[in-house]
């Protein structure tokens, strides 16, 4: 039957626990390896616990596990054809149920899942341990391989608690830099400079952000950003994308910020450069969380532990992807994401001056904003004409507009600000950040704002390691 | 409609089309994407019968001449774009002599289409083109369509029996929300005819669905998409709950079948290829589903509980329509249902059309569907290809037309129903029940000699009227058909839609009242026995009284030429009042609750006022209407005769009822009292219907009831009191009495040939015991 993914007003009690990591009872804690596994429609997600503690330790078949894991884990950056470590994700410095060491993030197609089961088979992972912790559709569809083939018991938690967990748990450790807005410059002279990644300077950044910087005043706007960024401060605390340095060398692809093609074409609702703003997320309530996989969940959360699914939608990154698959024959998301990157909408969609010759100044509709999608392909001259390039560009654009449409209305329904959006479909995506900030922006007059997160689709994964582990709450 | 060639000539007549273009006045043009809608207004003349007297003569008790009367009505007719300019020639030719009327004047357009045409248009007809926002063309057209047409808004349930529910009259059309889907969607928020506010849209919309649909799968046209829709199988594109689940995601209540990402399967690329029939469903599933979330997240966020969807993306497209109803169910969880419009194609030409006519303030008049003149809605049933086949006078090459005639005095709806939002005429709803479905269409099918030859007869003395009367019977023939494939065709189908149908293709070839002699001889007959009967009324008493009366109103309602059996009777000649008595069923009746209103009668203060509505003419008016107003008159209460107000069958008129009233004066001085007293009046009702829509009275008879506090409704005959009316329920005492004169119908109701029924129902209407 056709639908789209249902909304459930009922709200929802997370069944996470308010464990802090200083309340730990050690001895209760799972032997290691520590994994933690979000298997969604299209992506497996891996959160993985590398123990510092572990060297020196000779002779002991655990540890020995131990390091075999880490060796193929942390010693590659990519594992067979299709598994990648976000290497530029990695938290390092991490405390976990009194252990030190650094959270991994890995990611594989689900389709590769036989694939990963026969790894850890190879790597012996359920000789140490005998079940490991899951989340995702694939926690339940997968449940019996893992069980036949490799004797691992599945723990499975519910993935929108592990959502919410993992973005509380990654923004708590990591609150400094973890989540950020995009602010248009107002003027080309603007200097920008960056921090990288330095943490000392980006802590400094967020805790220096005025008070007012945040939008729980509930009058900022986007022009907030690049009136503090006129400033001196502000503009050393914004990290320009354009100069944004690519922190690893698996992803070539993962900023797009830099890309010479990555031009507006009259949009001008984007063009120029954009401003990345770290955005203190310390008291972020209430907030509406936009999760965009394969399909999209919108969450509302009023606190910690108490949030609800208000709606979703079967448009997602797995429709981006698909159509694009079909249209143009890429194969996998950095290809069409790339694409995108350098074709140009206006030839497929029909904009609002195609049809009116100008504005539809009666309902105040812009003559530039696109009336309707892929429109032109009616024509068959015009499907001749348009390219590949073109096609991904206004997929992208369709898919982005949708979901930030969808939001919108959600956020105005719930009565919620601040609109945070996470999911692999943000990977490498920065045009369909900022198509979502602009329209966040636009539609609502300034009185909503997108935010988005560094660990964009790890959530899940990150959150059922805290369930398994009964940590991670910040306090 | 796969028109694989795109030739810009119509090969067709198109006069079946542009009807009576000769006498068009104003016109205006709405032009979309895909489809033009031309519409105009024109004159039409109509023959009308004339009852008149001659003073003084001893002669019959009324003549009958015709004359001509002008009607306006409005047409609108709609065809692929690509045809504009060879229909814009025609146009041109057909207004050789009156070319007069547009030169210099203006053509109102409007739709997406009206920038690119402007020129062309000017060039073609040398008017001034004047550009009409679309989207108040839209809401203009809506709210028309809404207040004016009965059943324009359905509910679609794929499978339902039937799949359409009509949503007869709106009493209360304001707010709604409007989705209009042509090639983007705009949502508008609409609070009143002046004020409404776009209140979203979304870039998805018909041209996303045609365009990457040709995109995906190299169809060359929107109904070819749409026919590899019907084929297709979403379920190998779109990743559903359980291709990452395994089964239901019950946390949410997602079950294992909902999509949880569009498209999402496209993307393994193992080598196999999609079909495009899948492909393509789930592109229409993915649209449906995002403008139906799309539609109840911007209604809820507006606490509006009406939506209709509109424009070209849908045009009555069955899975289409399932999609956004089933869309709009789910995520309202049942609360809102999806509404669409029948005529949703025209909405912006029937807007534009007004706005160009703001001076014939289409508001002062009341305003009815031709169903002679309209194509009705396409058969879901049917493939695109059999469409043409069916009807090839409407279907071929796509046009389709809608006629709406401007009533000659406005209705209302009558102010003793209990509740006129919930009523519903209709007794029996022929889209459900197949069998008697069957049966009247079969019944009215096979009658349709009998009426022609009436019709023949009633004008003999004409050149033309046998080619007249045959267009009747192929026009007739052809609705039939056409009901019989789909019955939802033109809103609910019932035995009342088949009788008004019958009724409008008779004048509309001209045959306005084909049983004008024959009634006019039978009121003479039975005016004769009228002074015999009173007396004999007159020497009883008690309940014998009443009950000799109401047998009479009984005994004269078997006077039928409707009734098939009862025609065999009548045509045999001889058949008396006497005899109609003898025919009745012997107490008690088949509904039988004359002891209680006797009990009413003899018991409960006078009624203050009874509205009757009266049925056939002869024994039935004169012997059996008139001794039971009588009756009412001498207990004190007030009587407002009701006669339809234009000829149906035998039914007598409001002229004809002025005139026999006048005569019956004469013979009786009770009535002549009454009636000069003003306790006694004739109104016309309205209608020219043998069954009776009490949403659609005479605005001077809904006044007449509520001037005279009118307490006690009577529904005479089996069309005003068994087809229609007989679950009615009325804020006052009714009183529906018929001879059931169909053996199938009888039968159907558990009982015979001349079964009787008299129902008496007391007021619905509950006074709260807190109001003193």
């Amino acid at each position: 039957m056709a639908s789209s993914s249902a909304a459930d007003p009922a709200s929802r009690e997370s069944s996470t626990s308010q464990n802090s990591d200083s309340d730990v009872d050690v001895d209760t804690l799972p032997s290691m390896p520590w994994f933690g596994m979000d298997i969604g429609g299209t992506l497996t997600k891996l959160v993985y616990f590398e123990p510092w503690d572990v060297e020196g330790v000779e002779g002991n078949e655990e540890e020995e596990t131990l390091r075999t894991i880490r060796k193929y884990l942390t010693g590659n950056v990519a594992y067979g054809k299709t598994g990648i470590r976000d290497v530029h994700l990695e938290m390092p410095k991490q405390v976990l149920g009194g252990r030190k060491g650094s959270l991994h993030f890995i990611r594989f197609p689900t389709s590769e899942m036989a694939a990963f089961i026969e790894l850890a088979r190879a790597k012996h992972f359920s000789s140490l341990a005998s079940a490991i912790c899951a989340t995702g559709g694939g926690a339940f569809k997968f449940e019996s391989e893992f069980q036949d083939q490799v004797s691992l018991r599945l723990h499975k938690y519910d993935e929108l608690d592990c959502l919410i967990r993992g973005i509380h748990f990654i923004d708590g450790h990591n609150h400094s830099s973890e989540c950020y807005y995009l602010t248009k410059q107002r003027s080309p002279s603007q200097s920008h400079l960056h921090n990288g990644h330095a943490d000392s300077n980006q802590s400094r950044a967020s805790s220096d952000l005025p008070k007012d910087h945040s939008v729980e005043s509930g009058s900022h706007s986007v022009d907030d950003g690049s009136h503090l960024g006129s400033s001196g401060e502000q503009a050393e605390d914004s990290r320009t994308f354009s100069d944004q340095p690519a922190v690893n060398g698996i992803d070539a692809d993962s900023d797009g910020w830099d890309d010479e093609n990555d031009r507006w074409h009259g949009d001008h609702g984007f063009d120029g450069e954009w401003d990345k703003v770290p955005f203190d997320f310390r008291n972020p309530y209430p907030y509406l969380v936009v999760n965009v996989g394969s399909g999209v969940s919108i969450l509302a959360v009023y606190s910690p532990t108490k949030y609800k699914r208000v709606s979703g939608t079967s448009l997602g990154g797995g429709t981006f992807l698909g159509l694009c698959c079909l249209l143009t024959g890429c194969e996998t998301f950095e290809e069409a994401v790339e694409l995108a990157s350098r074709g140009d909408n206006h030839k497929v969609d029909r904009l609002v001056q195609d049809i009116y010759g100008g504005d539809y100044s009666r309902f105040n509709l812009k003559g530039d904003l696109v009336a309707s999608s892929f429109g032109h392909m009616m024509c068959e001259q015009r499907r001749k004409e348009a390219t590949k390039e073109d096609l991904a560009r206004a997929t992208l654009v369709t898919i982005t507009n949708n979901i930030g449409s969808i939001a919108r209305m959600c956020a105005v329904t719930e009565k919620i600000e601040r609109v945070v959006f996470v999911g692999n479909f943000l990977r490498v995506n920065t045009l369909s950040m900022k198509l979502l900030a602009y329209a966040m922006d636009y539609w609502s007059k300034g009185a909503l704002k997108a935010l988005f997160l560094e660990h964009e689709g790890y959530f899940g994964a990150t959150g059922c390691l805290m369930e398994y582990l009964k940590l991670g709450h910040p306090t | 409609m796969a028109h694989k060639s795109y030739a810009k000539s119509i090969d067709l007549p198109p006069e079946q089309f542009f009807r009576n273009l000769k006498n068009a006045k104003r016109f205006a043009i709405d032009i979309g994407g895909s489809l033009a809608k031309v519409s105009y207004s024109s004159d039409w003349q109509r023959r009308a019968p004339v009852v008149y007297d001659e003073p003084d003569s001893e002669g019959p008790i009324y003549n009958v001449s015709e004359k001509e009367e002008t009607m306006v009505r409005l047409h609108f007719v709609k065809f692929e774009t690509k045809y504009i300019e060879s229909c814009l020639d025609f146009i041109l030719a057909n207004l050789i002599d009156s070319k007069e009327f547009i030169r210099d004047k203006i053509i109102k357009v409007t739709g997406g289409g009206a920038y690119k045409y402007k020129d062309l248009i000017t060039r073609k007809l040398g008017v001034q083109v004047d550009k009409e926002d679309e989207i108040e063309c839209l809401i203009c057209g809506c709210n028309f369509l809404l207040k004016n047409i009965p059943d324009e808004a359905f509910v679609y349930q794929r499978h339902g029996n039937p799949d359409y529910s009509f949503q007869g009259v709106d009493q209360d059309v304001f707010p709604y929300l409007l989705v209009n889907i042509g090639s983007g969607v705009s949502l508008v928020k609409v609070e009143s005819d002046n004020k409404f506010e776009r209140i979203g849209g979304t870039s998805t919309g018909g041209g996303t669905f045609w365009g990457l649909g040709c995109l995906l799968t190299q169809a060359k046209s929107f109904d070819e998409l749409l026919e590899l829709a019907e084929a297709g199988d979403h379920r190998s594109v779109d990743m559903l709950v359980k291709d990452i689940y395994g089964g239901d995601y019950s946390n949410l209540g997602l079950q294992a079948d909902v999509i949880a990402s569009s498209f999402g399967k496209a993307t393994r690329l193992d080598g196999e290829s999609f079909r495009k029939e899948d492909i393509v469903r789930s592109l229409l599933f993915c649209i449906s589903n995002d403008i139906g979330q799309i539609a109840y997240l911007q209604a809820r966020l507006h606490k509006l509980t009406k939506i209709y969807f509109g424009g070209y993306f849908i045009r009555g497209h069955p899975l289409t329509m399932h999609t956004i109803a089933f869309a709009i169910n789910y995520w309202s969880k049942g609360e809102i249902q999806a509404l669409f419009l029948r005529h949703e194609g025209y909405l912006g030409a029937v807007g534009a059309f007004l706005k160009g006519a703001e001076e014939e303030d289409a508001e002062k008049y009341s305003w009815g569907e031709n169903m002679a003149g309209s194509s009705g809605l396409a058969s879901p049933k049917s493939s695109f290809t059999e469409i043409n086949h069916q009807d090839p006078g409407f279907f071929a090459h796509g046009f389709d037309m809608l006629e709406i005639d401007r009533l000659d005095r406005p209705v209302m709806a009558c102010p003793l129903l209990l509740d006129p939002s919930s009523y519903v005429p209709d007794t029996v709803d022929l889209m459900h029940d197949k069998d008697a479905r069957e049966y009247w269409l079969k019944c009215f099918a096979d009658s349709v000699d009998k009426t022609v030859a009436l019709a023949i007869k009633s004008q003999s003395e004409e050149e033309d009227v046998e080619e007249r009367a045959k267009k009747f019977k192929d026009k007739y023939l052809a609705k039939i058909l056409t009901l019989s494939t789909n019955p939802c065709a033109y809103g609910s189908l019932t035995v009342r839609s088949l009788l008004d149908t019958s009724s409008q293709c008779l004048a509309e070839f001209n045959f306005p009242d084909p049983y004008s002699q024959q009634k006019q001889q039978e009121n003479e007959t039975a005016l004769k026995q009228l002074p015999a009967h009173l007396t004999l009324l007159d020497s009883q008493s008690g309940k014998d009284l009443h009950l000799s009366i109401a047998k009479g109103l009984l005994a004269g309602n078997v006077f039928d030429w409707g009734a098939q059996e009862v025609r065999k009777l009548l045509e045999a000649g001889n058949f008396s009042f006497m005899d109609a008595q003898e025919k009745l069923q012997d107490r008690p009746w088949l509904i039988d609750d004359f002891d209680s209103w006797y009990k009413r009668m003899e018991q409960e203060p006078r009624y203050q006022c009874a509205a009757i509505f009266c049925d056939n003419s002869g024994a039935d008016i004169i012997l059996g209407v008139i001794p039971f107003a009588r009756h009412l008159l001498s207990m004190g209460t007030q009587v407002i005769l009701c006669a339809n107000s234009r000829p149906t069958l035998n039914d007598v008129t409001y002229s004809e009822l002025v005139f026999l009233v006048k005569r019956v004066a004469d013979l009786c001085p009770q009535i002549k009292a009454a009636q000069d007293q003003g306790r006694l009046v004739v109104r016309e009702s309205g209608q020219g219907s043998p069954c009776l829509d009490l949403r659609f009275i005479d605005e001077a008879l809904r006044t007449e009831m509520l001037e005279r506090g009118a307490d006690l409704i009577i529904l005479e005959g089996m069309g005003r009191a068994v087809h229609t009316n007989l679950h009615a329920a009325f804020a006052c005492d009714a009183l529906k009495v018929a001879v059931l004169k169909n053996r199938w119908l009888a039968n159907r109701l558990g009982g015979d040939m001349f079964s009787v029924m008299f129902k008496f129902e007391r007021s619905r209407h509950v006074i709260s015991p807190e109001v003193t």
